[in-house]
This record gives C-alpha cells, structure tokens and sequence, in this order.
C-alpha cells in the first residue's frame, strides 16, 4: 500500500513537473533570438535504422557545429538546432515537425525528415505553414516538378533519375546501349512504398532499351532471403539492383556469395551503400557497387576541419571514428545546401534569421557552383547544383562506388541520368497529383 | 524437381535457425508460463556485449565466457526486480511486464554499448559446401549446416538438463504447477533464475550466429518475429517442438515463397509463416507437441 | 470531503442504471467534455490539438476496440493495426472512388468493412485461445499489409503507395484547420466511447464477460460462443476501423501501410494492459500513457541536450519508459484504471478514513 501511495503522489508530481517544464525550457537560453538562425533536425538514433538517422544527423550538427566556432555562424547569425528522435514512426515524425516548426524568430527555415513516410505526410503540412521540405537523395520523385510543388524539394538527385543512371553505368559496361537488349536485370526492392518507387520507371527503361527486369519484393525486414535469391539463381540475371533498407540491404550480399553471384554486379541504391551496410557482410560484401551523390572518406578539406575543429574542442555529436562515414558525410552535404541557401536569403532579405519563405525563394534561386563548392573546402564531396523553379532536383547525376574490402572507392565520375525519359515521367505524375488536388501549376520557364 | 529439393533444404535449414530463437521462448515459458516478449531484447543484449569484447580485444572464449555471466546476472537481476513482486498475478500482466523489460533492455544495450552496426566473424563460412555443390549442384551453406549441429547439440543439452538430476526434476514440477511445487518447497525464486539464465545462454548462441550472418545490430532482436509461428506451432512449452516447428515453417514458407509467390505476387514468407502455423493450429490448438489443457467447468 | 455520495439515493430504476450513479462522477465527465470541446480549441496551440490530443484521441478509439476484444471477451489479438489499416485504406477507396457519400457515412462504411474483415480473422478464436491466438493473429497483420503493398488497385495505381488523404467536408463544413479536425475527430470518439460504454453494460457485453471468464461454462448456461466471440471481434474491428480511418484523414493527412504496422497493434495492447483490462476509461489512460508519455520524456530530454550526448539521449528515454511500464505493473498490475479507482475509494473516505 505504501508504494501504491508512493507511487500515486509520483504521478501528480509528474503531472506539476510536466506543465512546469515547457516554461523552463523556454527561458533557459538567454540570448538574442534576433541574432540566431534555428534550424530542426529530425533524427532517429535508435533502433533498426540508427546507422542511418544518427549518421546524418550528426553530420549536419557538426557542419553547423563547425560555422559557429570557426566564423561564429552565418554572417554573424548564430545557428541553432534542436533535434527530435522519431525513431523512424510516421507519427512521431509529423509530431516531431508540429513541435519544432515554430522555433526561433521566424519559424523553421526548413525541414528534412529522412524518411520517406514523414516526407508524404509532410508534402501538404509543410505547404499550408510554407516551410520547404528538402529532402536530398529520397522522398517524392514527382516533386522534383516545382510547378506543382513549390515547397517539396528532393534535391540533388531523385531515385527515378539514380535508377536511370544506373542503367546508364550498366550500359557503359557493358560496351554500350545496344547491348541491353534481351538482358535480364533483377530489381530486388524492399515490400515497402519507398521500395516499390522505382518500380515504374523500371519498367519504363525497360521497354525503351528491350531488356527484361524482374521485380522480387522482398519482406520487411527481409533478414532471411534465401527463398528470393533461389528465385535469382533460376532467373540467371546479369545484374541485381539491391533496393533496400538497414539489414535487408545486408544480407543479399551474404546470400550472392553463397551462391556464387558475382558481388561486382549487385548495384545498391545509396541508402545500400554505407559501411554499416556492408561491414556486417564481411569479405562476401568486396565488389559490391552503389549508386552515390557525394563522397565518403576523412580527407576532403571540409570534413578534416570538422574533424579537427569541431572535435578538437570535444563539441562533436557522435563518435569521432564515424566521421567521414558515408551517412555522417550525406549530413555534411545536407547542411552545406541549408547553409548557402540561407546565405542566398541574406542578399535578399538582409542579415538576420531566415523563414519558410524566405527560404523558399533561396532555395529555388540556389546555384552551388564548382567555385563555391571549392571555396567550402568541400571538393569532390558534392556535385554542383542548380535548382530552379522548373527544377527542384537540380542535378541528377550519380558516381558510382566501389567497396574494397575496407573502404568505399569511387570507381566513376558523374553519370548523368536518362533526363528526357524521366522528366517526362515526372511531369506526368505531378500533372496528376496537382489535377487531383485542384492545384494550378507555378509558370516557371523550363531551365 | 533438385531444385525443389534444394529449395526445401534450405528451407528447413532457414527454420533451424529460426528454431534457436523460438527455444529462449519455450524455456520461459515451460518453466513460468510467461511469454517472453523480451527474447528478442535478448538476444540483441547478448550479441552486442559478445561482439562490443570482441573489439576491445578480448579473446573469444573469454568474451564468450563473460557474456554468458552477464546474462545471468541479468537473468537474477529480472528474477529479483521485475518477476519476483508480480508472483501469481495474471500471466498478461507477467507478459506485459517482459514488454517494459523489452523496452528497458533495448536501451540498455544500445545505450551501454551503441547503436551502430558491428561486423561479427565466427570462423564458420557461409560458403556452399563444396562436395555436395559439385556432385549434385545444390549450394548448401556450411554455415546453415553448422547452426542446425549447435541447434541439435543445445536442444539435445537442455532437455537432458530439463529431465535428469534434481534440478531437472525441480523445473519440471515449477512447469506442472507452480503453487504445488512452492508447497513442497522448491524455490521458485531459484527456478525462474536459472531458467531466464538457460534463455541467456541461449539468447547468446542464436545471436551470435545471426549476427554472423546478419551484422550485431538492431534488427537482429527482428528475428523473434520469424521465431514465432514455429513457437506456436511446435508448441509453447515442448522444446523438441521448436526442431519440428521450425522445419515445417521453414520448409514450407520457402516453398511457398519460390513457387506461389511469383504468382501472387511475391514477398508472401511473412504472412505465409503465420498462415501455416494457423492451419496446424485449427487441428491441434496446442500446437504439435504442446501440452493440451483440458478444461472443465 | 468533497466526493461525498451521502444523500445521493437512487429512486427510480432509470437512475439505478445510469452510467455515472455518483453526482461527481457526473459532474467530473461533464467538465471533463467541456474542456475538450469548449476549452482546449478555444485556448490551446494547434501543436496541443493537433499533434497531442488528435492521436490521443484516435488510439484512445483504437483501444476501446481492444479491449472490447481482450479486456471484455478475453481473446487476445495482435491483428489491430491491420483492421486499422483495413479502415483507412477503405475510407480512402470510398472518399475517392464514391465522393457521393458523405465523409462520416465513409468513416462508418470503412469501421463496417474493418469489422467484416476481423470476423473473418477472428474465426480461428474457436478452437486456439490465449497466446496461440495472440500469435495466430498476427497473421491478419502480416497479410494485411501485404494485400495493400501488393495490389496498386488500393493505393489508387501509384507505385509509391504513399497517398495523400482528400478533403474533407462534414454537413457543407469544409475540414481544413487543425481545430477542425480536432473537433470532428472528438466529436466521433465521444459518440463511439459512449456506444462502447453502454454496449458494455448490455446483455451483449455480459455475454462478452461470461466468454471471457470461461468460455466453457458461458456455452452450458446458454451463451453462444460462436456469436459472441466473432460480434466482439465485429465490434473491435468496427472500432480499430474507424480508428484508422481518422488516423489517416484527421492525424496523418497521408494513407501509408507502414503507418499501420506490426507495431502498432503491439502498441494498442501495451495501452489497454498499462491502462487496465476491461475498462473504457483504461483505455485512454493508456492511451495516453503509451502515446503522450514518451513525447513527455523527449521533450523533458532534450533540456538536457547540452550535456549529454544525443545517442544516449534515445536510449535512456527507451530505458525510462520500460523502466515505468514495470514499475506501474508492479504497483498496480490491473493497471492505470484500478490506480484511479483506489484513488477514487480514498477520496470518498478523506479526510476521515476510520
């Protein structure tokens, strides 16, 4: 009885303490919110998919970490970030976003949710409070189609334009396009919406070049494939697209050694193509090849002076031996797009904490070019982008890398995607999604 | 029709594999009736503290020796803190219970060691064996060989331990009737230790070998999901059951998946699983082997 | 002192039978409606409604139709989140393939094809019980998912199958503010939770009881198995049905399987055992135990964020949470409803107990 009395008296404390917080927590930080940019990230470092949540967001801190003590932020702005754990839960996600949206002076100048559920649920949401959702390397291929979508932004490179250059990459070792036809590929895709998105242009590429793609779905959370890499064997394909997520990225290594698949024509999507991806594998993962929109690896100039400033001064947000990893470098390239985006915002809107839609302008008038890339000190991490109003992705290509036993080797330079075939892909279904929301497309010159 | 049979193969191979997880349920519930959702959080537990030693340089018979006395620590501790105060409340209550456990063990693994992705070689490849791949052309791993070996040894082990000696004797009473066994003064307390400690040990093989294949992480703790169906099919509480168990659902989803699959469809393993277990289950609602409970009014 | 039922004296059958017998106990749920439908919309956040009370609310519905299930007839199933999904993905079928129908006859026809399809499921609850059932269901989960990943004719022909929900307009009202969706989605759950609550009390519910107590000695007085258990599995699915339609159309605003899976049934029975077997007030406690608590932790975490290091962060939350689902069932194994119903025995004595 006493510890049910305890116990009782612990949940009305509770209950004080939980309206209690909210009102410290707001005025613990006593500094300007004029002189401060916030930025939110939404994160999951637990779980099935740690490597991936944890990696990027940690990244992204540490670029913004690395301004603030080395040029005490953007133009003297200062960043801050606060970020929310979802663990990958579509709900949690949108909660996540409701709680942070409204941080700082003028809000959330943006938002990446890193996962392609939150990124739907989010399309309409962050339209209405006019936040732009950038997701880079995933979320909704249409949107790419800024007419229709003037707040979703897949930068970089979207996943019809990543399938496309694969085959393209294929085709170049094959010795050119004409040896496509009557090839077999095997699309091997996660039973999942984010797996199943590149079904269709699959199929599209297909009939246009006249091989023959078979798609094996594999179950969430696909740890056992036996059964599906039989289903290879029979099938006797030339190529396998790995299209998965956390460990089912993994074993179809395992399994292609077991029956003798040759691991240099396995192609992986690069949300397959991080170390925690192939480590577990062992020595069946050496030839393994995945897509790649930036570069892995500790000597890029950015990354070295992350490493050394930010983590000189015990300021890092992970430990140190995963800089330079895959995901953490994908973080890195994140921040650097929000960062000069906002930049952008303060030649037009002056100096000072950016919005939504502010923001929204920056992004679409973003040109990182070579020269600034260089400036950054982040050289052969990313490809130079051009986004435009017509154009949301703003580049498209893809290199390709190899894994050597140790250590992700890029074995290609920039691939450019099957452009013509795919736009027209996208324009279609983003002409379908705005006719069935009533939306009237933005007039945007094609760029 | 060889490659159906290689199909089959590797499918009750698949179910062994399955069966080893399945057995840490079995032993929990044999001995408390209890079903233990935390298995899984076991198993991620065992694995990660095995292959966190491993890479601090500690030998591998020695990390395997500590791990194994961290599970029965943990085991006492569970015992003391989480099953002893709820003695004789409701068995849901018992189950939810293992689900806050779950949760606990969850971030306490991931928490002491971390939640990254660790690379885990035995010294077992998983490599077609090559005599059998060469008369016969079937690729049959010898690593799948070697884990049905262990799942047959540490089966074989635990029932001697569950049927010889007095504390076979003593789990075996703990089993039929907990109150009867506390009345003629076995310590149910001591029972519940040593059973929670044997699903350590064997919460430690299964992890240690699907962290070979799969990589120490997260997911591994997954695997209790595919462990379910033979669970119920073999039985709940009949450890040969999870041997029987696990080779028809592996068997049979295999098959299912390579020749109805592409049908329907494909990606059918999941639910296929449970389906088979349920058909079973509608003729013999106790399982296979488990044990049948009569009811009266 | 205050929650004295001296005098209080029942003088018609009518009043024998009411819902709350006890004036305070009245008076308390009035207020308690009050707040939720006058106070909270008028002087809360959008964050608080929508992002707070929206999915409280819907898990609250969801886990009445559990526990109509397992707390009142004593079959225990981890097929929830699959007649959840069943429920959203009709509502969306029927919103986009016969707007005709009007958005709540959508959401009723949605919990009816949810319900038809958990009686299916529910059938193997004739022969195999306890935790074989539990198990079996999970086969509903597991399929149900696969038919909406597997056939686009659901998903509207996209490949992505991620879809956005479409408007939604309630007697000429057009649903568009977060306060909109918060009302409409309250407004369901009282009628639902008052339905439930007087379903309980009914002869179909001490049938539910009997079946639960002993399905055995419930067939010799009469009752009939069969009808029972597949209504209960009717009902719960008609709930977690509608419950899926709103998470979809009122919370999420996207139709997504992943949002409805394994997951979340195991999560809707964590709430009806933490909250109390049995009980419809249980159910939104747990509810809100299972729903609101973690978000408590991380929001309470992350004053701490400048300290520690985020990764431990996650798995510390993980720990607290775990840490208090043990402690309440020891505390209190019938869970956060008994809790309030000692609570409740104390206070009619306070302050002189002897």
């Amino acid at each position: 009885m006493r510890l049910k009395k305890l116990s009782l008296s612990l949940l009305a404390a509770a209950m004080v303490a939980s309206i209690g917080t909210p009102a410290v927590a707001q005025d613990k930080k006593e500094s300007d919110p004029t002189k401060e940019q916030f930025i939110p990230f939404l994160t999951y470092r637990s779980g099935p998919f740690a490597a991936g949540g944890s990696g990027t967001a940690s990244g992204g801190e540490d670029y913004l970490a690395l301004l603030n003590l080395r040029d005490g932020g953007i133009n003297g702005i200062k960043l801050v970030w606060e970020e929310c754990d979802f663990g990958y839960n579509t709900d949690r996600g949108v909660e996540c976003y409701e709680r942070l949206k409204a941080r700082g002076l003028k809000g959330a100048p943006v938002i990446q949710p890193w996962s392609t559920g939150v990124t739907y649920a989010l399309i309409e949401r962050s339209l209405k409070d006019k936040i732009p959702l950038v997701s880079i390397g995933y979320g909704r291929t249409d949107a790419t189609d800024g007419r229709v979508f003037p707040y979703v932004f897949p930068m970089i490179t979207n996943y019809w334009n990543q399938s496309s250059a694969k085959l393209r990459y294929i085709a170049q070792l094959e010795g050119g396009e004409d040896k496509l036809e009557g090839m077999k590929i095997v699309n091997l895709h996660l039973k999942h919406p984010y797996g199943n998105e590149t079904i269709p242009v699959w199929n599209k590429l297909a009939e246009k070049f006249g091989f023959e793609v078979t798609h094996i779905p594999v179950p969430w959370p696909g740890i056992d494939q036996k059964s599906l890499w039989l289903q290879v064997r029979q099938i006797q394909p030339k190529y396998v697209i790995n299209r998965n997520w956390g460990v089912s990225c993994t074993v179809p290594l395992r399994e292609a050694a077991r029956i003798g698949f040759p691991r240099e024509r396995i192609i992986g999507v690069w949300w397959c193509g991080s170390e925690e991806d192939v480590i577990p594998a062992g020595a069946a993962a050496k030839g393994y090849i995945t897509a790649a929109f930036h570069a892995a690896g500790r000597d890029i100039p950015v990354i070295q002076e992350i490493f050394e400033v930010v983590y000189g001064q015990m300021k890092g947000n992970i430990s140190a031996a995963r800089v330079g990893s895959v995901y953490y470098n994908r973080g890195v390239v994140t921040a650097i797009v929000v960062t000069e985006a906002i930049r952008l915002a303060h030649t037009k809107y002056g100096v000072g904490p950016i919005g939504g839609e502010e923001m929204q302008w920056a992004l679409e008038n973003l040109d990182i070019t070579e020269a600034r890339i260089k400036e950054i000190g982040a050289e052969g991490l990313m490809p130079p982008t051009k986004i435009s109003c017509f154009d949301h992705e703003g580049g498209g290509s893809v290199r390709f890398q190899q894994w050597d036993g140790s250590k992700w080797n890029m074995i290609t330079g920039w691939i450019p995607p099957y452009k013509d075939l795919v736009r027209e892909m996208i324009e279609a279904s983003a002409a379908k999604y705005a006719k069935e929301k009533g939306i009237t497309p933005r007039d945007c010159p094609p760029a | 029709m060889l490659f159906a049979l290689e199909v089959a193969i590797s499918g009750l191979l698949s179910g062994i594999m399955y069966s080893l997880v399945a057995l840490g349920f079995v032993l929990i519930f044999k001995a408390s009736g209890v079903f233990n959702f935390a298995q899984g959080a076991m198993v991620l537990c065992a694995a990660l503290t095995f292959v966190r030693l491993l890479e601090l340089g500690v030998p591998f018979w020695i990390a395997a020796g500590i791990t194994l006395i961290v599970m029965m620590v943990l085991a006492v501790v569970i015992e003391r803190i989480v099953l002893r105060p709820l003695v004789n409340q409701p068995l849901i209550i018992l189950f939810m219970a293992t689900i806050g456990l779950n949760f606990f063990l969850e971030g306490l693994a991931q928490g002491v060691w971390d939640a990254q992705v660790h690379g885990l070689q035995l010294g077992i490849d998983d490599l077609p064996w090559e005599p059998l791949a060469n008369s016969t052309g079937m690729l049959i791993s010898i690593f799948d060989l070697s884990a049905a070996l262990i799942c047959g040894v540490l089966v074989a082990s635990l029932g001697v331990f569950f049927h010889k000696g007095r504390i076979g004797r003593a789990l075996r009473a703990v089993a039929d009737d907990h109150q009867a066994a506390m009345a003629v003064g076995i310590p149910l307390q001591h029972i519940w230790a040593i059973v929670w400690a044997a699903a350590g040990i064997v919460a430690l093989v299964a992890g240690a070998l699907w962290g070979q294949r799969l990589g120490v992480q997260f997911s591994i703790s997954l695997v209790a999901l595919k462990a379910l169906p033979v669970l119920i099919l073999g039985g709940l509480n009949s450890i040969s059951g999870v041997i029987v168990g696990g080779l028809l659902i592996g068997a049979g989803e295999k098959l299912a998946e390579v020749y109805l699959g592409p049908i329907i469809g494909g990606g059918i393993e999941n639910w296929f699983a449970y389906l088979l277990a349920m058909v079973f289950l509608l003729f013999k609602p106790y399982g296979l082997f488990g044990e049948e409970i009569i009811e009266r009014v | 002192m205050l929650y004295r039922e001296a005098g209080q004296f029942k003088t018609s059958y009518d009043a024998d039978m009411a819902i709350f017998p006890i004036a305070q106990d009245r008076w308390g749920m009035i207020a308690i409606v009050v707040i939720a439908v006058v106070i909270i919309p008028l002087f809360t956040s959008d964050y608080i409604m929508g992002s707070l009370m929206i999915p409280f609310l819907i898990w609250g519905l969801s886990a009445i139709g559990l526990n109509i299930l397992t707390g009142y007839a004593g079959q225990l199933s981890l097929g929830h989140g699959g007649f959840m999904a069943v429920g959203g993905f009709a509502a969306y079928n029927l919103a986009v393939r016969v707007p005709e129908i009007p958005i709540l006859g959508t959401f009723i026809i949605a919990g009816l094809i949810a319900a038809a399809v958990g009686v299916v499921f529910g059938l193997p609850s004739l022969r195999i019980k306890g935790f074989y059932l539990a198990v079996t269901t999970l086969a509903a989960q597991f399929f149900i998912e696969w038919v909406f990943a597997n056939f686009p004719w659901f998903t509207g022909g996209t490949m992505s199958m991620t879809l956005d929900t479409p408007s939604m307009v309630v007697f000429g009202y057009a649903i568009e503010s977060t306060r909109d969706h918060y009302l409409l989605t309250l407004g369901i759950v009282l009628v639902l939770t008052l339905a439930a609550k007087n379903m309980v009390r009914s002869q179909l519910g001490r049938a539910w009881m009997a079946i639960r107590d002993m399905d055995v000695a419930a067939e010799v007085i009469g009752i009939r198995p069969l009808r029972t258990k597949l209504t209960a599995f009717a009902v719960s699915s008609f709930y977690a049905g509608v419950a899926g339609a709103l998470y979809a159309f009122a919370f999420l605003k996207s139709l997504d399987i992943t949002a409805y899976d394994l997951f979340r049934s195991f999560l809707v029975l964590f709430m009806i055992i933490i909250g109390g077997l049995g009980s419809i007030l249980g159910s939104f406690l747990g509810a809100a135990f299972i729903i609101l608590l973690p978000i408590f932790i991380n929001v309470v975490a992350h004053n701490f964020s400048d300290q520690i290091k985020p990764d431990f962060i996650t798995n510390a939350e993980l720990m607290i949470f775990g840490g208090l689902i043990i402690f309440f069932l020891i505390v209190e194994p019938f869970g956060l409803a008994r809790l309030w119903m000692t609570a409740k025995e104390k206070l009619r004595l306070w302050p002189f107990p002897h």
